[in-house]
């Protein structure tokens, strides 16, 4: 085997982030749309724990990008047009900078809001604003307007991806799922 | 088997599209089909409850005002000290139940959601603190509470049923007595709180009316012990004459207030009840009996007052659910929802004093 071949899978750190932060970041866009609108007991606890996951995910979407920045990644096919590049090109754009001002307006929110963010109870995140309520109202609408982007732009991604792998066939979805060709 | 069905398909397209061709339009007829699906089903599990922001629009009315809260959109600030005596410091970890001084900024309010209602016709009157425990920001004690010690029922559906039911008609603007008679034959839940109501008048004063937390909290000291309690604020005896109202002024109370507190400081009691183990703490529609062992906890001394309009308490929300550590909320579905309903209301007229309709 050529070491200076170009890997054609992504390795194992990527694969768990790029998976446990889906799943982590689906559940928070069910859980917050679903919240603000809820009057049920369990809405209370619903807002701690999505506060909590928030800064986790924060914390999660730094290492990703310095993971990102040390880690050769696959191609994409040469085959692909170059329109189909620029649109995955500006699709993850999105999706980093979306996953990054989502937890950051969520933070900047509360502070303006007079409120501490408090991580599963164990610490709590410093103020970054004083509390005033123009500075709530911008940043509170910027989280929903952000967490519709970044529905959008999620939804986009999927269906990328499902047409890499069920349309063109090809080894882009395969990539992000297995560690080898799977026989 | 996969194979020749590829081939009889592609031979009976007679090879016109490619096979990728027609993978792409299956994909392209399948996706919005199973998306649509999912939405259905989605929406057809689990019954339809009261959302924030359904109740929010009833509250605030057909006719809303930017920037004023959407209920009790009419209130004046208040500021003064809460004098702690330190006789829940075994039940409760929190430094505010310990001796000491506690600065707090407060509103009297009444309900409704007209900020120019006149003072004396609304039916319940609210004294809302947001007690600072310590300089830092994270630890203040938000309470409201309002003149009733109980609700009408327990969960925010019944409640807006309530709402609806007590609503002027929008053509006649009347209430329609058959509507109201028939909410509260149909909830026997309400019976305390009507109890209540036949025996509530108005007192000639802001300062001489009990406030109520309604629902019941969690005392939690040190070792984790919990103990359910209920709180409210009682006038403590004024000294000299309160002064004369003038019922026909809208801001009758309002402006007694100012006069009042040009001559002395108001003071309430806050008084906690101890909920025994026979008692429903998650059931806010239920007084508790009068035997209930009551600890009377400090004084909330009020020394001054603001116009609600660039006053201290004009911005804040005086969510029930802001609690230092050492108090708790119970599982009370309308004390959980309040939280909600108020975050709801905060973010509407947030957004209006951003977009400059505040004025």
């Amino acid at each position: 085997m050529n070491s200076r071949k170009p890997i054609k899978y992504y390795p194992a750190r990527s694969r768990l982030l790029h998976w446990s932060m889906a799943v982590l970041i689906i559940s928070m866009l069910l859980i917050g749309l679903s919240m603000v609108e809820s009057l049920a007991v369990w809405q209370p606890l619903a807002l701690s724990l999505h506060k909590s996951f928030g800064a986790l995910l924060l914390l999660m979407v730094i290492i990703r990008l310095v993971n990102k920045y040390l880690t050769e990644r696959p191609k994409l096919p040469k085959k692909l047009s170059k329109l189909k590049v620029m649109a995955a090109k500006l699709t993850h754009f999105a999706l980093y900078a979306a996953m990054l001002l989502m937890p950051l307006s969520g933070w900047l929110m509360q502070s303006a809001d007079g409120r501490t963010v408090s991580v599963f109870g164990l610490f709590n995140l410093p103020h970054l604003v004083d509390a005033n309520i123009k500075t709530y109202a911008f940043f509170r609408e910027f989280h929903a307007l952000m967490a519709w982007l970044l529905i959008i732009t999620i939804v986009t991604h999927v269906l990328a991806a499902l047409y890499h792998g069920l349309v063109r066939q090809d080894r882009v979805l395969a990539s992000m799922l297995y560690s080898k060709k799977p026989k | 088997m996969k194979g020749s069905r590829r081939t009889r398909f592609k031979h009976r397209m007679k090879s016109k599209i490619t096979e990728k061709q027609a993978r792409l339009i299956i994909f392209i007829i399948v996706l919005p089909v199973a998306l649509m699906l999912a939405y259905k089903l989605s929406s057809l599990a689990g019954k339809k409850s009261v959302s924030a922001s359904q109740f929010v629009d009833l509250q605030q009315g057909a006719i809303s005002h930017p920037g004023y809260r959407r209920a009790h959109a009419k209130g004046i600030c208040i500021s003064g000290v809460f004098e702690s005596n330190g006789a829940l410091s075994e039940l409760s970890e929190a430094s505010v139940l310990r001796t000491g001084q506690f600065p707090f900024v407060g509103r009297f309010s009444i309900a409704g959601n007209d900020p120019s209602a006149p003072d004396l016709n609304a039916p319940v009157r609210s004294l809302a603190l947001s007690i600072q425990q310590s300089d830092d920001l994270s630890s203040q004690w938000r309470s409201a509470m309002n003149t009733p010690p109980v609700m009408a029922v327990g969960t925010p559906d019944e409640f807006y049923e309530q709402l609806l039911a007590l609503a002027p008609d929008p053509e006649t603007n009347q209430r329609d007595p058959n509507k109201i008679k028939a909410f509260f034959a149909s909830h026997p839940q309400s019976k305390d709180f009507l109890e209540w109501k036949q025996t509530y008048t108005p007192a000639n004063s802001f300062a001489g009316e009990i406030y109520n937390s309604i629902n019941a909290f969690y005392l939690v000291n040190q070792s984790g012990t919990k103990q359910a309690v209920r709180w409210q604020a009682v006038p403590s005896k004024l000294q000299g004459d309160i002064p004369v109202m003038q019922a026909s002024d809208p801001d009758a109370l309002q402006q007694q207030l100012t006069t009042m507190l040009q001559n002395q400081a108001i003071q309430f009691d806050l008084l906690f009840t101890l909920a025994s183990e026979e008692d429903d703490v998650s059931d806010p529609t239920v007084l508790w009996p009068s035997t209930r062992q009551v600890i009377n906890a400090g004084k909330i001394s009020i020394d001054g007052s603001q116009a609600q309009k660039g006053g201290a308490c004009e911005h804040l929300n005086f969510d029930p659910l802001i609690l230092p550590q050492g108090l708790e909320a119970t599982a009370d579905p309308i004390l959980r929802a309040r939280s909600a309903a108020y975050a709801e209301s905060y973010r509407r007229r947030a957004k209006e004093v951003l977009i400059g309709e505040y004025k």
